[in-house]
This record gives C-alpha cells, sequence and structure tokens, in this order.
C-alpha cells in the first residue's frame, strides 16, 4: 500500500499546483486579465456594483493578493468555480455540471473499448510476428500521429456526409426529441454517439496495440513462459500467463495516456458539435470567457487524477509484488 | 551506423522527415499565392482544385496550396523549438535528478511526476486563452510554452537510465579521479545516453506537433498566423467536412501533412527502439522473407527469429513446442 499513499500524495500536491497556478496565471499576465475581466463585466457602474463584481470574481483589489489566494480556496472548497462572464448569471459549475455527463459517457466508454481492444490485438501481434497484423503497424502509427480532431473530420466526411451511415453532430435529435428516459431517446443517443467513440478508438488503439506487443515479446522470453509451454499447457493458456504479466506496464502506462486520451477526446467533441466539456470549451474560446476555461482546466485535472487513481489500484491489485510490499 | 541506414522504419521516418524541414525552409517561397490573398470576392464557396489552385480554394477563395506551403513553416519551427527546449529541460532535469539521488532527486521527481499528471492541452488553453488572441504571435515563444509543458515524459525516461549508469564501475573510478559532477554527468553518463535523448527528442517533436496544431485548430492562438492547425480551424468553422459538397480538398491537405510528418517521427523512434532492443525487430520479417529464410511462421517462444546473413536454413533449434 506505499505505492498507493505515495501516489495520493502526487495526486494532491498535483491539485494543489493546479489551483495555484489557475489562480496565479491570470494575475502575472501581462496586462492582467483578471482585471480586464472585471472591466468586461463591469459598465461603468456605481461603486457598489463594481465592489459587487470584485467579490464575485474574486478579484478584491483590496485584500492584496495572499487575501485573494486564501479567498480562492476558500470558493473552490464551497464548489464554487466563480461566474461566467459569456452566460452571465450562470455559474461555471452549472456550465460544467451539464456538459461533463456527455464527455464522461462518451471519454469512458471509448477508453475502456480502445484498451480492451488494443491489449488483445497487442498479445495477437506478439504471438504471429510477422503477420498481417504487424504490416498494419505503420497505417496505425499515421492514426496517432494524426491529431485527433483530423481523424474525426475524415469520420464525419466519410461516414456522415458522404455514406450518411451516422448522423453528423449533436449529442442527440435537439429538434424533435426532449432529453426523457426512454427508449427512443436513449437509442437516439447512442447513435449519435457511435462515430464520435469510434474516432477516440481508432486514434487511441494504436499506442495499447504497440506497447502490449512489445512487452509481449519481451516477456514470451522468459523461462517460465517456456516452462509453461514445455510442460504442454495449451497455447491460450500460455498466452495467458505471458499476456497477464505483459500487461502491467500497460496499466501504468494509462496513467500517461489518460491526459491525451481526453484532450484528444474533447476536440473530437468540437468537430461533432458534441455537447460535452469539449465544445463548451471552444465556446468559452471564442468569447474569452477564462473563469469557464480555468473551471475546465480544473475539472479534467481532477479527473484525470482520479482516473490515475484508479488505475493504481488496478495496478496493485494485479501485481501482488507492490501488494506485499508494505 | 550502417545497421541503423538498412532499417526500412529508419529511411522512411528519414525521407518523411527532411522532406517536411525542406518544406519549412522553401515553403513559404514556393507558395504560387499570399496565403491571405482572395482570388475572388463574388464566390461564396470552395472551388475544387483546378489549374490555377493545384489544392483548390477555401470559402473566401484562398488559396489552399499556398497556405499550405506557408504554415508549413510555423508549425515545422513550434514544434522543433517545443522539441530541443523540451528535450534540453528532460536532459536537464532527468540526468540530474538520476545522478544526484537524495532530496534532489525527491524534489526533481516530484516535480517530473507533477508534470506528467497535470493534463497539458487544457492548461496550454487556458495559458494561451490569457495571452489573448490579438498581435502577432512568435513562434519562439509558442514552442518555449509547449515545451514547459512537454518535458517530463524523457526526464522521467533518462532518470531511470541514469540511476541504472550511476553506480557502473567508470563512473565511480571517476568520481574518485575527482572529477565534478556535472562533467560526470555532461561527458560520462551523457554520451551513453544518446539513444534515449534521440528518442524523447523525437517524442517531443511529435508532441509538440500535435498540441500545437490542436490549439490553432481550437482558436486559442491568433486564427490569422497560417499554420496547419488554423487552416483546420477555418475549414472547420465553414463547415467543409459536414457540407452535402464535400470540401475534402481543404481539410484533407493540412491534416494529412500534420498525420505524415508524425508518421516520420514516430517511425524514426520505432526505428531506434528496434535498433537498442533487437528483439522487436524481427517484426521486421515480412511473410514472404521469412519463410524463404526457412523461419517457422509462427514464432516459437523462448527464442527470437534471427535472420541468418546468407545461410540457406537456420541450425534447426527446436524450442519446446
Amino acid at each position: 500500500m506505499r505505492l498507493i499513499v505515495r501516489r495520493i500524495t502526487l495526486y494532491v500536491v498535483t491539485a494543489i499546483v493546479a489551483i495555484t497556478i489557475n489562480f496565479f496565471l491570470p494575475r502575472l499576465m501581462p496586462g492582467n486579465p483578471a482585471l480586464a475581466v472585471l472591466g468586461k463585466a463591469q459598465s461603468a457602474e456605481s461603486p457598489q456594483a463594481v465592489a459587487a463584481l470584485e467579490l464575485q470574481y474574486g478579484v478584491q483589489t483590496r485584500t492584496g493578493i495572499w487575501g485573494q489566494y486564501v479567498q480562492y480556496w476558500v470558493h473552490l472548497l464551497h464548489g464554487n468555480l466563480g461566474t461566467s462572464l459569456n452566460a452571465y448569471p450562470a455559474s461555471v459549475g452549472s456550465l460544467i455540471s451539464s456538459a461533463l455527463p456527455w464527455t464522461l459517457g462518451l471519454v469512458g466508454t471509448a477508453t475502456v473499448i480502445s484498451f480492451v481492444l488494443g491489449t488483445l490485438l497487442g498479445v495477437a501481434a506478439a504471438w504471429r510476428r510477422g503477420s498481417w497484423l504487424d504490416n498494419l503497424l505503420p497505417a496505425m502509427t499515421f492514426f496517432q500521429a494524426a491529431p485527433y480532431f483530423f481523424v474525426a473530420i475524415l469520420a464525419v466526411a466519410l461516414f456522415a456526409t458522404k455514406l450518411g451511415w451516422f448522423p453528423p453532430s449533436q449529442g442527440y435529435d435537439t429538434a424533435t426529441l426532449n432529453p426523457a428516459f426512454n427508449w427512443q431517446f436513449i437509442s437516439n443517443v447512442l447513435d449519435h454517439a457511435v462515430l464520435p467513440a469510434l474516432t477516440i478508438v481508432l486514434a487511441s488503439v494504436a499506442g495499447w496495440i504497440i506497447g502490449m506487443r512489445n512487452m509481449m515479446i519481451t516477456t514470451m522470453d522468459e523461462d517460465y513462459v517456456l516452462l509453461a509451454q514445455a510442460e504442454g499447457l495449451p497455447r491460450h493458456k500460455v498466452i495467458g500467463y505471458a499476456a497477464r504479466n505483459a500487461l502491467l506496464p500497460n496499466v501504468s502506462g494509462f496513467a500517461l495516456a489518460i491526459g491525451f486520451i481526453v484532450s484528444g477526446a474533447l476536440l473530437t467533441e468540437i468537430v461533432f458539435s458534441y455537447p460535452g466539456i469539449g465544445y463548451l470549451l471552444v465556446n468559452s474560446i471564442g468569447s474569452d470567457d477564462y473563469p469557464v476555461l480555468q473551471g475546465i482546466f480544473l475539472i479534467i485535472t481532477i479527473a484525470v487524477l482520479l482516473a490515475n487513481l484508479i488505475a493504481d489500484f488496478v495496478y496493485a491489485f494485479l501485481d501482488p509484488r507492490i501488494r506485499q510490499e508494505a | 551506423m550502417q545497421r541503423l541506414l538498412r532499417s526500412p522504419k529508419i529511411l522512411t521516418g528519414l525521407f518523411l522527415s527532411v522532406a517536411f524541414a525542406f518544406l519549412a525552409i522553401a515553403g513559404p517561397f514556393l507558395a504560387p499565392y499570399s496565403p491571405d490573398a482572395h482570388a475572388s470576392t463574388t464566390i461564396g464557396i470552395a472551388q475544387p482544385p483546378s489549374a490555377a489552385h493545384l489544392l483548390g480554394t477555401t470559402q473566401t477563395q484562398q488559396d489552399v496550396l499556398s497556405q499550405l506551403l506557408v504554415g508549413g513553416r510555423s508549425t515545422v519551427l513550434v514544434s522543433l523549438v517545443a522539441g530541443v527546449v523540451a528535450t534540453v529541460l528532460a536532459v536537464g532535469f532527468g540526468v540530474a535528478a538520476g545522478y544526484l539521488g537524495g532530496w534532489a532527486d525527491d524534489l526533481l521527481s516530484m516535480l517530473a511526476n507533477i508534470f506528467l499528471v497535470l493534463p497539458a492541452l487544457p492548461l496550454l488553453i487556458v495559458i494561451f486563452g490569457l495571452l489573448g488572441k490579438g498581435g502577432n504571435p512568435n513562434d519562439l515563444l509558442i514552442g518555449f510554452i509547449i515545451a514547459a509543458t512537454g518535458w517530463a515524459f524523457g526526464a522521467r525516461q533518462l532518470r531511470a537510465e541514469t540511476l541504472s549508469m550511476r553506480r557502473l564501475d567508470y563512473v565511480d573510478s571517476a568520481r574518485i579521479i575527482g572529477e565534478r559532477s556535472w562533467r560526470i554527468m555532461a561527458f560520462e553518463i551523457l554520451p551513453n545516453l544518446v539513444p534515449v535523448v534521440a528518442t524523447s527528442f523525437l517524442f517531443t517533436v511529435i508532441y509538440g506537433v500535435g498540441t500545437y496544431t490542436a490549439l490553432s485548430f481550437l482558436g486559442v492562438i491568433n486564427t490569422s498566423h497560417w499554420s496547419w492547425g488554423t487552416m483546420l480551424y477555418w475549414a472547420q468553422n465553414a463547415q467543409a467536412a459536414q457540407d452535402v459538397h464535400l470540401q475534402w480538398w481543404w481539410f484533407l491537405p493540412p491534416g494529412l501533412a500534420v498525420g505524415l510528418f508524425g508518421t516520420g517521427l514516430a517511425l524514426l523512434n520505432f526505428g531506434i527502439d528496434e535498433y537498442v532492443n533487437p528483439r522487436l525487430r524481427a517484426a521486421g520479417l515480412t511473410g514472404r522473407r521469412a519463410r524463404r529464410a526457412g523461419l517457422p511462421r509462427r514464432s516459437r517462444l523462448g527464442m527470437t527469429p534471427v535472420l541468418p546473413a546468407r545461410a540457406p536454413a537456420l541450425p534447426a533449434r527446436e524450442a519446446a513446442r
């Protein structure tokens, strides 16, 4: 459990760093955008109104920077991420929480599919070195090197615009349907999610395949695998032995990859006008809505840290050496 | 070195990378039009490729080919700057952490780990968003900022490699002779880390291309500053892929360029990996070559298939089946 404790410490420190960056960045930038925000929100109103706005955006000029920093923490701990500039009275928290379920559903499902599929294909590629799967690797490298959103644009162009198999945009048919818990709505949502999910899988699967394949090749040369074969175990059992051990680095690689995948998925959402965080992000960029941008950064950071923590638990569960270390 | 140059992966990768480097230098001179010039102000839809516009035009009748050629320089430059700066940081942090050990290692590793788990793209969006979209963006500055978020992966790898090296006899003897720490790191340890440094450099350049393209696609960087990402931004804005008249000539070239540049760098990276770890290389055997060499179709466990130089068949070492 020492590993888990160490990792949790790291995540807590990272979260503190992220929050601190978030607080100081606007105040260190040339021209102090924090004050510019204020200028944008107020339109020459009474001193009381200005004071109220200052309070709302946490940029009170009187409390001094450390006072503001403490204030910022107090706000955050109360779940207050600030107020949107663009959708004015709406809080950043409410904007994010209405977009978050879409992103979590899409990215979560696609990532799990990609990881499982990639790992299995990686095992297959290692087992049959030099087969057609290996020849596919350069093509998969392209999909990995190309930005997610370009893969998304290709997917829209081919499967939605050209072939018309899937809807090209949005999370559900906003014109004809209202969100409800019935089959019609759910199937419509699934129909709209297939293409974005496919894009994320296609763009991220190559990394898992290559990682697993390379690890599997190394593992297959271990003595215990040779022994398992010498004992005459059926092939699928031998593969199972090797794969279980080769899987470990891929699980720890998950922690590294999740940040990239989430970022890529946000861009994918933009191409599909999918009503998730990515879409909120691009709208906020367009209208210089800094509080929302910063809120999104914090939420994504926390989501990534939680995903990392889960990967660590899985790792500890899979690797008895770590469990016994304590 | 010769072995390195025989690998098809290395060769393809080198070819692609050199081609894109050439494009970055010569592109703006080769562009037939100005990327901003509007060929016509009356036509409102993107025109398909023609003799006058080899890659067609955008919705506002700008020449796609010229944008591609001009935008290449900024894209390649930013990613190279990001790669160089991030690699320097990675070497500094990684080797120092691995060699010095103790509290310096704890501190530097903690820093690297924080940057490793901090999601880079959202952070960069906040930074660039706050910097403001106005003004003429500076490619060098963009490269530096991207590098600041991309050095941690290389640093972690270099630290691990340095750790395994610091207790080697030759390093110990250098220490006993009285060489200074920085000298040992720079002249005794670093030369043995060249493949790792190269991999980490290529990795960060790939990261730089992807990140820069993503940032300009999002429109956080001035959208009149031509790069492949900006081209995709405008194409997406005009719904070039969603339009019933699919404007493939608009979104395909910049996307393919980013993808091919990245693929070239990634292939170089795989080539170096295989050079360092020859076991991975056996996969370079195509089915035909393997059969001709008399290798079993399905590789046996416990042995790495190795092609003999010219011998007709392998000495049959039948591993347990």
